[in-house]
């Protein structure tokens, strides 16, 4: 059995950092959950399964966190002292925020297109390759974590919230699309 | 010494006791039970060596019968004779209402939240009549293996939701069974045949049984079956397609929709019957009893056919889409589309599947019995018989789960498609001074408005010691364990209040919005937004009316002239009646309005407030 005072990254035995190798979390997290999960104590006393279930909800807690970049990047700035309100948190980079609004137009707008697959494509495309440039600048951002550095990535994972919350609208317009073919 | 001493005296190291295990596939239409038995998986078949047990359930005066000769009376004795209890069970009065056009019962008007059939030999609930298969079952299982099961595996729809699920489970405790697990049916295909495959990578089971249609997308890896995603629509299947023929038949006979319970019932077999004919032949000949003891003759080709079950496939194949958006990956990245579930043996559901994943889907596995196979390995592996196994599956939830919060919106806890077991928790604050209770509304569902999600259960958090508004601090955590079923925790953190409950059915919406709630969450995404738009604009406009209505009674008599007041309180009143409407841009005007007259009133209550505080310390601190 495990420590549960460790945090996260120290459970999958992978260093603090904002880099994941996603290979070797998903091994390990299949090789903890194979120890703990529910399915290996169900003859076993109602404590052992009550343990077994809390440490396997903890483990995809902790699997769920560390997967997603923006998770990641929150929870390492927690272990860095920095508790973000993160739903409430909003950047004030007015070029960013501009941009945003374009963006949003454009999705609206891509319902009346004559070919809105199309134009859904495009921006989702330019919506991905910002998060992707967000995701880089905040591996940068965690490499040396100085007080300046780690207000860079809260920046950036305010940022992020944005593009993930765009894009979630731009794919739940996609199905929205598809259904009506 | 000690190190070579492996067991204690009398607690010799004797090997291992094989428990009894089955696992039992609770299908719509056909049940199945199978057990590992020398290291293989098989369904278990009854005396005349029938491995299918039609799930149909007859009441009579002398007892009750399962099976083959319960469905033989279907036509004869529709009313004492269920069918396809699975469509009904953990659904709330309201839901089956809905479908009580379609269903040859006769239902028991009454308050209670579980449907109840009349029959002769008394009333029955679709949980008892579930009841009654899986006992046959558990029976046949014990006779077959020689001893008492130790325990079942259970197989339920993945898209089934948690009131379905705990009636499930409470069936088989009715029938004295212990559950060691409720399965997923798509997981239990994947597990079955994964392991006799050797199968890696990721995996779409399409699964369209009698009356239920799942997909998931697993990742197989070494033993481990990691679900992905799944989706589907736990009132679509095979049933369908039989009721559509039977539609089609009775318009072109001539047949009124309220001809007698009789003829319907059998008409829906013949229309089965057309249907499965249709799965290999490109005619089916018709000969239909109708009304006033005469007959129709006719026939159905293929493609009149195909015509009918296109919108139904439709519907799986928009399913398919989104849980491969769900599990992030396209379908080229699917390696094998594997087919389970009896109405897999369309031809046309085959060809249309194949169209969407770009490939034959894999036809060549029992679509019947797969899922009681893979129950029986999970079964096996409970039971403790294979202490070295390395199977694992990890599965998921497959609806979010969420709670009421102000102006009926939902906010989701767990979204779908989440692995389980999890724990999530939020904090929540009370609305207004001095609130001592707190409702909390548990929900399941996609969609935004409260309306249009499944209603899981309410309870109340009571004895939150009063204090202003915003300040309790009221945590509640939702937990979802192995089996897929939701406890529900409340907590104010202060004080340590408790209330817990562990989510029974409520009452919920029609069936029609609970199959459709997925589906409906994309399309109606912009009248949910309005609305939304709408519940969040009365929210803040009530906060504002609140806020002022107290200032107003603790100090507006001292700190307002008349004429001062009346101003205040015609705003108060645009605003209450824009809250009355339906107009967000109106409510928030006149909240706007109400905040700019009352402007000076604020400035003169702050002021007061320093004054008084002043005044306290004055006495003491410059004397």
């Amino acid at each position: 059995m495990f420590d549960l005072s460790k945090n996260h990254f120290e459970l999958f035995g992978l260093p603090v950092d904002f880099i994941v190798d996603g290979e070797a979390l998903a091994e390990r997290y299949r090789e903890l959950q194979r120890v703990v999960h529910p399915d290996r104590y169900a003859n076993a006393s109602n404590q052992e399964q009550r343990i077994s279930l809390q440490q396997a909800t903890r483990i995809n807690e902790a699997f769920e966190t560390l997967k997603n970049p923006v998770s990641r990047a929150q929870y390492l700035l927690s272990l860095h002292g920095i508790d973000m309100q993160a739903e409430k948190e909003t950047t004030r980079d007015t070029a960013f925020l501009m941009e945003q609004l374009e963006l949003r137009e454009a999705l609206e707008k891509a319902r009346d297109a004559d070919d809105p697959q199309a134009v859904l494509d495009e921006l989702m495309d330019r919506i991905s390759s910002m998060i992707r440039t967000q995701v880089a600048q905040m591996a940068i951002h965690f490499e040396d974590p100085s007080p300046t550095n780690l207000q860079a990535a809260r920046e950036s994972v305010r940022k992020m919230q944005f593009l993930n919350k765009l894009l979630a609208e731009a794919e739940s317009l996609e199905a929205e699309l598809e259904d009506m073919l | 010494m000690a190190l070579l001493q492996i067991a204690e005296p009398g607690q010799a190291a004797a090997p291992h006791e094989h428990r009894l295990a089955a696992g039992i596939d609770l299908g719509t239409t056909n049940s199945l039970v199978a057990a590992v038995r020398s290291g293989q998986a098989k369904t278990l078949p009854d005396a005349q060596g029938r491995h299918l047990l039609p799930s149909v359930v007859r009441y009579t005066q002398d007892g009750v019968i399962v099976g083959h000769e319960a469905r033989e009376a279907a036509a004869s004795d529709p009313l004492n004779t269920i069918a396809s209890a699975k469509r009904l069970i953990g659904r709330p009065v309201s839901d089956i209402k809905s479908l009580g056009g379609s269903l040859p019962y006769e239902f028991v008007d009454q308050d209670s939240s579980v449907p109840r059939i009349r029959t002769v030999s008394g009333d029955v609930s679709p949980m008892e009549v579930s009841a009654e298969i899986l006992r046959v079952l558990a029976h046949r299982a014990e006779e077959t293996l020689g001893g008492e099961l130790s325990g079942v595996v259970i197989t339920v729809p993945a898209y089934f939701d948690d009131a379905q699920r705990q009636a499930t489970k409470d069936a088989a405790r009715l029938a004295g069974l212990n559950v060691f697990r409720l399965l997923n049916e798509p997981t239990a295909a994947a597990v079955a045949y994964g392991l006799d495959r050797g199968a890696d990578g990721v995996h779409a089971i399409f699964d369209l049984g009698g009356g239920t249609f799942d997909i998931s997308i697993l990742r197989l890896n070494r033993g481990v079956f990691e679900v992905m995603s799944t989706g589907g629509d736990s009132a679509l299947g095979g049933d369908d397609f039989d009721q559509a023929i039977a539609e089609w038949i009775m318009d072109q006979a001539g047949i009124a929709d309220d001809a007698d319970h009789k003829v319907l019932r059998q008409l829906m077999q013949d229309a089965r019957r057309a249907k499965e004919v249709l799965s290999d032949a490109e005619v089916a000949e018709l000969d239909i009893a109708i009304p006033g003891d005469g007959r129709w003759q006719g026939s159905i080709d293929r493609e009149t056919f195909n015509r009918l079950a296109d919108p139904l496939i439709r519907k799986t194949i928009s399913a398919c889409r989104r849980a491969l958006r769900d599990a992030d990956i396209s379908a080229d990245e699917v390696r094998e589309v594997v087919m389970v579930g009896g109405s897999t043996r369309m031809p046309r559901v085959r060809e249309k599947v194949g169209d969407f994943f770009g490939r034959a889907p894999l036809v060549d596995i029992d679509p019947d019995k797969v899922v009681a196979l893979g129950a029986a390995i999970q079964a096996d592996v409970l039971a403790g018989n294979k202490p070295d196994d390395e199977i694992l599956l990890l599965d998921v939830t497959p609806l979010s789960l969420g709670l009421e919060t102000m102006g009926g919106l939902v906010e989701k806890l767990i979204p779908r498609n989440t692995t389980i077991p999890v724990a999530r928790a939020q904090e929540f604050t009370t609305f207004k001074d001095g609130q001592t209770a707190m409702a909390i509304h548990v929900l399941q569902g996609e969609r935004e408005m409260v309306e249009h999600c499944r209603s899981l259960a309410r309870f109340e958090l009571r004895g939150i010691p009063p204090m202003v508004a915003g300040a309790a601090r009221i945590r509640v955590t939702f937990r979802v364990d192995a089996d897929g079923l939701l406890n529900v925790e409340a907590e104010e953190l202060s004080q340590g209040v408790r209330a817990q409950v562990t989510v029974k059915p409520s009452y919920g919406l029609t069936d029609e919005e609970i199959s459709g709630m997925l589906q409906a969450s994309y399309e109606h995404a912009e009248q949910d937004m309005q609305e939304r738009k709408l519940a969040e604009a009365r929210v803040e406009g009530m906060r504002v009316v609140e806020a002022l209505q107290a200032a107003l009674a603790s100090d507006g008599d001292r700190l307002l002239s008349n004429d001062e007041r009346k101003p205040i309180e015609t705003a108060l009143e645009q605003l209450n009646q824009a809250i009355a409407g339906n107009d967000a841009d109106a409510i928030e005007e006149q909240a706007k309005n109400v905040e700019k007259v009352c402007e000076f009133y604020v400035e003169r209550r702050m002021n007061s407030g320093i004054q008084e505080a002043m005044a306290g310390h004055n006495i003491n601190e410059f004397e």
